[in-house]
């Protein structure tokens, strides 16, 4: 049924009342359910450590490899202990700083200078053009986490190199995006109407085409976000990410392998959280996708149940 | 067509050149191998002597051209590790990854093919919802997790299936499965999305209009027009395929060319890597060849 209406504007007879975004989020549970999560991920972020730091680092010998679902520890080891008998969850919580601020650093350098360049790239002459994208071709060619395992051996693994190494892999991404949707909306007759009232080339690229393809690429970069946290995770557990006593939720699965057999839950709980964040990510994503768009935005507004 | 597959051939090989350089100087600033290969107690005059047979007491940039001249000639050097060429090392681990991957591949695209077809027509339906859910949880699935949690539950608990190695049937399905849940996913989406589209399009209503049965407007009219975006994601999740390769490999202990580069940077095997890239690379090359001719295939406005 979505398919049909897709292309057509819907008529409304009476328009429904306007909704705010946090309307049309309410609207669709999943997404709702995908924006608290995250919500709750940023603040383990931000202050996991503050709070938990302690919790996490202290050892309780009693408690190696103590088995979850117990209160008779405390409710610190709700999700058991780990091999040294230091609890899970506010392991977890605090493992949530390194692995969001790698994931998070990665993406908001490649947005930025992905889409400068794409911008640039869409907007200039020919030659300058085609050399960002031969350039973009270069990473493009080669499988990206082995381009990022090849320099992060040579590179010594660390936050700030991960964060490098990984940004630069997904540069391609914002640039071919931004690039091609320039392309297309500098031939608008809006851009066309700036020209001729003798605006800047600065004025017209960040003033009327910028907010144009703003929302496209802020769906990649959340989409992107989870491919990244992944790809840092499986950097982590291959043991070239970031290295002890640093901990992400990919490192925490990796610790957990040698004791798969005996306690399975070391392993078992960062990848469920690991699973639970890109889960919620691709949900806003394919919900920003549809909020963003003022040609979609409808199906939202009316009620969120065909959306 | 011709014209074109030769500039994409010149265009690959400058990019595969400026990645040689970079692997190459940066490998180079890595260490000494006479470190790694040589027992500790080794006196200084046998470290003398591996350097000078394996050629890195010249300077780097003599090696370089020592390295391309050989190059040239078809000569990937030694590998350190195994004392054999290294080309012959890359090939016979690239034949176990190039059988995985195209054990999954087409396994993933046959399915992804016809559950998004039936997911998009059905649209809205309980298969609707639950292909997208299974899409969606493949999508966001970090690969060595699901390998780990795969391993402990069919190998482990239940024994169905070894836990790592190669050798008979049985040693290739925990590998395959894993690789194979999320370019499932990814491409399940797109299927369903490109199908959507085709299916709304004036021409099926002309079909559906004439009394074309389902099947055929399935099969017949929309399927051929959604695939173009579909075998770009095809292609895609091809060569992502090799990112998925390196981990799966190093946890089911898959002799493949993944293992093969992660093993060989941890020991400092140079001329290994350096063969690997450009085998992989050349890989990549020709796939991307074949998706273009693919799209010659399927539209024919491409065929110029």
């Amino acid at each position: 049924m979505s398919a049909t209406t897709a292309e057509t504007t819907p008529a409304k007879p009476t328009p429904p009342a306007k909704r705010g975004y946090l309307g049309m989020l309410w609207a669709d549970k999943f997404a709702t359910f995908a924006a608290i999560f995250l919500i709750i991920v940023v603040f383990c972020a931000l202050f996991g450590p503050l709070l938990l730091g302690d919790a996490a680092s202290g050892q309780n010998l009693r408690a190696r490899n103590a088995a979850p679902f117990t209160l008779e520890r405390g409710f610190l080891y709700i999700l058991g202990g780990d091999a040294l008998g230091r609890p899970l969850l506010p392991r977890i919580v605090v493992a949530a700083q390194n692995t969001i601020m790698v994931a998070a650093g990665a993406v908001a350098a490649s947005f930025l200078i992905g889409a400068t360049l794409g911008l640039i790239a869409g907007y200039s002459r020919k030659i300058l053009s085609e050399v960002i994208m031969r350039l973009a071709d270069v990473i493009m060619s080669f499988p990206s986490l082995l381009l990022a395992v090849i320099v992060l051996y040579i590179l010594e693994p660390s936050v700030g190199n991960l964060i490098i190494v990984l940004a630069i892999t997904r540069i391609p991404i914002y640039l071919r995006t931004t690039r091609a949707e320039v392309l297309e909306v500098r031939e608008r007759m809006f851009v066309q109407a700036a020209q001729v009232m003798g605006a800047s080339t600065f004025r017209i690229v960040f003033r009327h085409i910028l907010p144009v393809i703003l929302p496209t690429l802020v769906t990649i970069a959340t989409l992107d976000f989870a491919f990244v946290m992944l790809a840092e995770s499986a950097l982590s557990f291959l043991g070239i990410g970031i290295q002890p006593p640093e901990i992400t939720w990919g490192l925490m699965v990796s610790q957990g392998r040698q004791y798969l057999t005996s306690a399975w839950w070391l392993a078992f709980w960062p990848g469920l959280v690991i699973i639970l964040t890109t889960m919620s990510l691709n949900l806003l994503s394919s919900w920003m996708r549809v909020a963003l768009d003022p040609t979609q935005r409808w199906r939202l507004e009316i009620g969120g149940k065909n959306a | 067509m011709q014209r074109m597959i030769g500039k994409r051939a010149i265009s690959s090989l400058i990019s595969l050149f400026g990645l040689i350089v970079l692997v190459f100087f940066l490998s180079r600033l890595t260490g000494d191998p006479s470190a790694l290969f040589l027992p500790v107690d080794a006196s200084e005059e046998m470290r003398q002597n591996f350097r000078e047979l394996h050629g890195l007491n010249d300077p780097v940039l003599v090696q370089f051209g020592h390295y391309l001249g050989d190059l040239v000639r078809g000569d990937f050097g030694d590998s350190l590790r195994k004392a054999r060429p290294a080309l012959d090392v890359v090939l016979e681990a690239f034949v176990w990854t190039l059988q995985l991957a195209v054990i999954t591949m087409t396994l993933v695209t046959v399915a992804a093919i016809v559950v998004g077809s039936v997911a998009a027509f059905k649209v809205g339906t309980k298969f609707d919802r639950v292909a997208s859910l299974l899409s969606l949880i493949g999508a966001s699935a970090p690969d060595f997790w699901i390998a780990i949690v795969a391993i402990v539950l069919f190998s482990v608990n239940l024994g169905w299936v070894p836990t790592s190695g190669t050798g008979s049937v049985w040693h290739w399905i925990l590998p395959i499965a894993v690789l194979f849940i999320r370019p499932f996913g990814l491409i399940l989406q797109v299927v369903r999305g490109s199908m959507l589209t085709a299916l709304g399009s004036p021409y099926v209503k002309t079909a559906r209009a004439k009394g074309v049965k389902n099947r055929p407007i399935i099969f017949v009219h929309t399927l051929r027009n959604a695939m173009l975006p579909v075998i770009t994601v095809i292609g895609d999740q091809a060569a992502a395929l090799l990112n998925g390769a390196v981990v799966v490999e190093t946890i089911f202990g898959f002799p493949g060319v993944g293992k093969l580069m992660i093993d060989s940077i941890l020991q400092r095997d140079f001329n290994v890597i350096l063969a690997a890239i450009m085998v992989t690379a050349l890989a990549i090359f020709l796939m991307n060849l074949l998706i273009d001719l693919a799209y010659a295939l399927l539209d024919p406005r491409i065929r110029t």
